[in-house]
């Protein structure tokens, strides 16, 4: 019999404090901008095409920029940006076609709208409430758009435009078609034929076509499957298609979340006897829903982005409302500019839902083993 | 909990009176599979019946019927008077008088421990909050672990969390516990600590259908032991002649190779 040559010492230690870590401005420079050969070619090539357009941009964008007059022939004479347009034109950009006297009307709503959904970030007001609120807030955006009561000057929806328009469009697709979305996921994956049948032909037909064909089926076609006589107004109808599309496209996402839910949780929810709704909305979609959140918010930010497709039927959307403004010929020269503000419009809304939808994420996850 | 077990009436079908559940000649399939193989059995009201077998012997899916989270093909079960017939419609019913403590606990990780408990009796039952709540800060005492009532489970160690997973499945006062496995994906050390509360929890007269392979469980509590294998009842015996004088060879075998 040879002797082992594996051991172990047993050995008593205090526990202490792991080493520290080494700090330091050059040390950071060094792992992170010039940890290789490869990499430092990189910074420096990054660094000199900072330093080629950075300082002209700045130059254009702010030293020579003209900020703040009401002739056009000044911002043709300056070298730099001609912000003026915007100042000029921001009425009709932010409220299109919207009676000028009552963009007061517009500008509450759209405070309405936003101060809603700040509101709804905040966990501790997540309840039944907030829903009911959300329903008060759009009635009430809707009466102030629609006027004719209280004393308002009735405004069609053919007057609508601009950012309200932008928004609430935005509000009612999400709004409308996340309950739709989980009802055909849900309906996917149902055992009776016929629902899974409908729910997967309508899923994969609205998939199959791009939003633009939706939205003209919407504004041309339907009108005339339509009885004589009976007419749905252009708005309601892109609402419809624009809810339609992104319900189809949201459904995939919450069925992947479904599918991730292990069989146990139907099955400890099946043994306390809950229902197929109760074991539902307890218990499976709670838990599906945080799983997508993700791909969830993606969608959502994309919706607000596909809002911009409305102009092509005749609505007049922030964009639609911008390249309105622009027709104008004495300030056509400055729609650089003017895209601009809105490019950092629809930045500041869709970088704020991308921020939060991580927080969300983060948050959600703390303490739970999932 | 200690009025469970009340008398109502018993069981008259099928010969097997006084039994709270009764199977007859049970079949199933998946598929092609045979899965169970005329099943008989027969459970007395605050009797312990604990079930062993290799695994795919059909000892799971036998007592995934009773609560019909499977449904048999052939055959009679009925559990407190109510035969589960093929197209059941009630089940929701014949489920809130059956507990069922599964192998991987399955709480409800985004539900807090008190939720996963009060849930049921709110929804189910109608319960007010602050009735179920103490309710379940009972229940939580009784295994010993109130202290974690406002933790979620994933915060609990496995032998926590199959502890709350019991007191979740008597929070609808049943009249009969099913156990599948309930050890099986423990850490050795903790197996003691959810086995105590299954033998006091016997001890206070429950109904309880065990599949297990805790044999000294087995031999301190059960009333029966039932082996199964190949999807048959192979022997039932009480446990001491069970382990002491098994009839069949295939018994021989399994008792030999789980009894060290």
């Amino acid at each position: 019999m040879s002797a082992s040559i594996s051991f172990a010492t047993p050995k008593s230690t205090p526990r202490r404090p792991p080493p520290a870590l080494e700090a330091g401005v050059l040390l950071w420079l060094r792992r992170n901008l010039f940890s290789s050969a490869y990499n430092t070619v990189l910074t420096v090539l990054a660094l000199w095409a900072l330093f080629v357009t950075i300082p002209d941009f700045i130059v254009w964008a702010f030293i020579e920029a003209v900020w703040w007059t009401d002739d056009p022939q000044a911002c043709r004479d300056a070298s730099g940006a001609c912000w003026a347009v915007v100042v000029e034109k921001h009425r009709v950009m932010l409220f299109g076609t919207f009676p000028y006297e009552e963009h007061w009307r517009g500008v509450i709503a759209i405070a309405l709208i936003v101060g809603m959904a700040i509101a709804s970030a905040f966990k501790r007001l997540w309840s039944y409430w907030l829903f009911v609120a959300w329903l008060g807030v759009t009635a009430a955006v809707l009466v102030l758009l629609l006027g004719g009561v209280f004393g308002l000057t009735p405004t069609g929806t053919h007057q609508w435009g601009g950012l309200p328009l932008t928004l609430l469009m935005f509000v009612g697709t999400v709004v409308g078609g996340m309950p739709l979305a989980v009802f055909l996921a849900l309906g996917r994956r149902s055992r009776l034929p016929a629902i899974k049948a409908m729910c997967v032909g309508f899923i994969e037909i609205v998939r199959g076509v791009p939003l633009i064909t939706v939205l003209f089926m919407a504004s041309l076609m339907f009108p005339l499957f339509m009885p004589e006589g009976v007419t749905i107004n252009k708005f309601l109808r892109a609402q419809i298609g624009m809810i339609l599309f992104f319900a189809a496209y949201a459904a995939e996402i919450v069925r992947g979340g479904l599918q991730a839910i292990p069989r146990g949780q139907y099955e400890a929810a099946d043994a306390i006897g809950l229902s197929y709704w109760q074991k539902t909305n307890r218990i499976i979609l709670p838990q599906a829903l945080r799983i997508v959140l993700p791909a969830l918010m993606n969608d959502i930010i994309r919706a607000f982005k596909n809002t911009t497709f409305v102009s092509i039927i005749g609505l007049f959307d922030v964009l639609g409302a911008t390249a309105t403004a622009l027709e104008d010929p004495l300030w056509v020269l400055f729609a650089l500019e003017a895209y601009t503000f809105i490019f950092v419009l629809y930045f500041v809304f869709c970088f704020s839902m991308s921020k939060y939808s991580e927080h969300v994420e983060r948050d959600l996850s703390k303490g739970r083993n999932l | 909990m200690t009025e469970i077990g009340q008398a109502t009436a018993d069981t008259t079908l099928h010969g097997s009176s006084a039994a709270i559940v009764a199977l007859r000649d049970v079949n199933k399939w998946y598929g092609d599979f045979h899965a169970l193989r005329d099943v008989n059995l027969a459970v007395g009201r605050g009797e312990k019946v604990v079930i062993c077998g290799p695994s795919g012997s059909g000892k799971s899916t036998m007592i995934r019927c009773i609560n019909r989270l499977e449904e048999h093909q052939q055959g009679d079960i009925i559990v407190d008077g109510v035969e589960l017939v093929p197209d059941f419609r009630r089940i929701e019913e014949v489920r809130r008088q059956v507990g069922m403590v599964f192998q991987n606990f399955n709480l409800f990780p985004h539900l807090t421990v008190m939720e996963n408990l009060t849930l049921g009796p709110i929804l189910v039952q109608e319960a007010r909050q602050d009735e179920a709540e103490a309710a379940a800060m009972g229940l939580l005492k009784r295994v010993k672990i109130p202290e974690q009532a406002w933790k979620y489970p994933g915060q609990l160690s496995g032998g926590q969390q199959q502890r709350v997973a019991i007191a979740r499945a008597l929070m609808l006062k049943p009249k009969i516990m099913l156990f599948d496995e309930p050890t099986s994906a423990l850490d050795p050390e903790m197996i003691n600590e959810v086995l105590d509360v299954m033998v006091e929890l016997a001890e206070e007269g429950m109904t309880m259908i065990c599949v297990t392979h805790e044999m000294g469980f087995a031999r301190k509590v059960a009333d029966l032991v039932v082996f199964m294998d190949d999807g048959e009842v192979v022997e039932a015996a009480p446990p001491e002649r069970f382990f002491s004088a098994p009839e069949n060879e295939r018994t021989k075998l399994f008792l030999s190779q789980i009894l060290h």
